[in-house]
């Protein structure tokens, strides 16, 4: 009797888990499918799901208008340089904190932190006059620096949980074993970081990836990436939901496959330091 | 070689300190065990000697140099960890060749070392196996081959068998003895437990609040204790205190008797008391005996007493055994 409640239980659950999975999918669903629509099947009333004429031709248009690869391109930069850059700083920041904690460290994360809480708006007119005066507006270099400091809470506390998880006994022991630091960093800390190390660095790519307040309002046209890209299919000329859904697609789509095949390691990195 | 000296050492996190100030020798090829109750700065000494922690004030000497500031890749020790402390992502083979890498050996000799390593240590079948696919004894002989291949002034051990189930730690135990009889090097070993302190030890050093209370070998210290805190901490069960009257009546603040000291009759004797709990070990019996205005006092009597609950018994002490203490808990 137990058994079968726990089995129905089990059902419920599963059933449940897959309707909120889908429910959140479902706007990218919905995406992906009316920009294969025409774009009076995309507005037509009642829409029709899976029944429609499909074509291509709204991503033939998006090329043919837009310099698709150049966005593309910046949205890289962006992403992996404020990525790379971000790791170079909080390394050795999240090791200083997890292996050689001083008094104020716990309240130095929570600053770092606090700075996540802050509305991005509250700063974009500082922020915004700066890259003015200095010459970043526009910029990938601006973009990169921006992300970074965007960014840079998330990647310290990410590693900080990782580092913390690897016990210190481990790196004494190289230590007495006659390993210099940089012998320790290389041989034993680096190896057992890797997957943490690896898991930052996707979830911080997808971050930057997506990012739209700062890349919209600190780009024009140099340094836009892709989701400048979206957006300058949603104004001026009314809204082409089916070109606009095939822009938006096509920048999803490289960041949805990486996603997808790393999705394992971006579970564990996300969860890690969550039970011992 | 081997010979390692504490000079005034002492070690203070902030305001707290945790050593205030020690000298200690220890001779080479010695077994020494830093023994007492959690908290008493046992393992920060031996981090101390290891310069795994910065001491606050005195000088370390290991082999004749003086190594007070020289970091722990140089003082040529090695040490096994409570945790074992293995490398996770290396092979049992690559964890014991740790140490000769890093002292940039060739691979001739280290491969001649690891064998004659696993070999002692009953490693050969699991050198290509990572540490999580040991067990808790394996393990710790991985950890132990580490420390041998480097052929150190000194090894140091840090509670090393407190993960063990209690078979096994008797087992490692007396692999540990084996092995300082075969190599004949200093070691230096931490444990809370004096049953492990008394069965390896040339020497033991009791610790209590940063200080030694004591050096000594296992048997002068079970005989001659120089004070109380001594007296209770070595020798299993642990020795019986009494005082007030019974105390005056010796001419001291307090007497203390081993359990294996105390004579047990039905008949007569010295004092009596009514039997609480009796606990039969076979070759032992351990039996609790309520004594009015005492605490409960321990007798250990042979296997085969037939004593129960709530009988009355009387307790003789051996004279020439029995300690007495001042007020201030040392010797007299």
């Amino acid at each position: 009797m137990a058994r079968q409640i726990t089995q129905r239980r089990k059902l419920f659950f599963t059933a449940l888990a897959w309707t909120l999975g889908m429910l959140i999918f479902f706007p990218i669903l919905w995406t992906i499918l009316t920009s294969f629509k025409t774009e009076s099947e995309a507005i037509a009333s009642p829409p029709s799901l899976f029944f429609f004429s499909w074509t291509l031709e709204n991503y033939t248009e998006v090329m043919e208008r837009s310099n698709y690869f150049r966005f593309f391109m910046n949205s890289v930069v962006i992403s992996v340089g404020s990525t790379l850059l971000g790791l170079l700083i909080a390394v050795p920041a999240a090791w200083s904190m997890a292996f050689s904690p001083s008094r104020h460290t716990k309240n130095i994360l929570m600053w770092i932190l606090s700075t996540k809480m802050l509305p991005p708006v509250g700063v974009l007119v500082p922020i915004y006059l700066i890259f003015r005066d200095y010459g970043l507006l526009d910029t990938r270099t601006g973009l990169v620096i921006v992300m970074t400091l965007i960014n840079l809470p998330i990647i310290i506390w990410m590693l900080y949980t990782y580092f913390k998880e690897i016990p210190g006994e481990i790196l004494e022991a190289a230590r007495m074993d006659g390993a210099s630091l940089a012998k320790e960093i290389i041989y034993v800390l680096t190896p057992m970081a890797i997957p943490g190390i690896a898991s930052t660095m996707l979830l911080n790519v997808i971050l930057a990836w997506n990012e739209a307040f700062w890349t919209l309002n600190l780009t024009a046209a140099k340094a836009a990436p892709l989701t400048a890209f979206i957006a300058s299919y949603s104004s001026p000329e009314g809204l082409f939901y089916a070109k606009l859904s095939a822009a938006s697609t096509m920048a999803i789509a490289p960041i949805l496959i990486m996603g997808w095949f790393s999705q394992k390691q971006l579970v564990r990195g996300l969860t890690f330091g969550a039970v011992k | 070689m081997g010979h390692i000296t504490l000079k005034n050492v002492s070690k203070a996190f902030g305001e707290t300190v945790v050593i205030p100030g020690l000298d200690l020798e220890i001779n080479e090829g010695e077994f020494v065990v830093f023994v007492g109750p959690s908290g008493c700065g046992k393992s920060t000494l031996l981090r101390l000697i290891a310069g795994l922690e910065d001491i606050s004030g005195g000088a370390i000497n290991i082999a004749g140099q003086d190594m007070t500031n020289v970091g722990p890749a140089k003082r040529g020790l090695s040490m096994v960890f409570q945790s074992y402390a293995l490398y996770p992502h290396m092979s049992v083979r690559k964890n014991i060749a740790f140490p000769l890498k890093m002292a940039g050996e060739s691979q001739e000799v280290i491969d001649k070392k690891i064998a004659d390593a696993s070999r002692v240590l009953n490693l050969t079948d699991y050198l290509d196996r990572k540490p999580g696919q040991l067990s808790g004894g394996q393990r710790q002989r991985v950890a132990i081959g580490r420390a041998i291949v480097r052929s150190p002034q000194a090894f140091l051990f840090d509670e090393p068998l407190s993960n063990l189930d209690a078979a096994l730690r008797v087992n490692m135990r007396l692999e540990i003895s084996e092995l300082h009889q075969q190599l004949k090097t200093t070691m230096i070993y931490v444990t809370h437990d004096q049953v492990e302190a008394m069965t390896m030890a040339d020497k033991i050093v009791v610790l209590h609040a940063g200080r030694v209370e004591q050096v000594g070998s296992p048997l002068e210290l079970y005989h001659k204790p120089q004070n109380r805190f001594v007296a209770g901490f070595i020798g299993s069960p642990a020795m019986n205190f009494f005082e007030g009257d019974l105390a005056k009546e010796y001419d001291c603040h307090a007497i203390g008797v081993r359990p294996e000291h105390l004579r047990l009759s039905t008949d007569e004797g010295k004092w009596e008391g009514t039997v609480g709990i009796a606990e039969h070990l076979g070759s032992d019996t351990f039996v609790h005996i309520d004594v009015p205005g005492q605490h409960s006092v321990l007798v250990r009597v042979p296997g085969d007493i037939a004593v129960k609950y709530g009988d009355k018994v009387f307790m003789t002490p051996d004279a020439d055994t029995m300690h007495r203490f001042d007020g201030k808990g040392l010797h007299l």
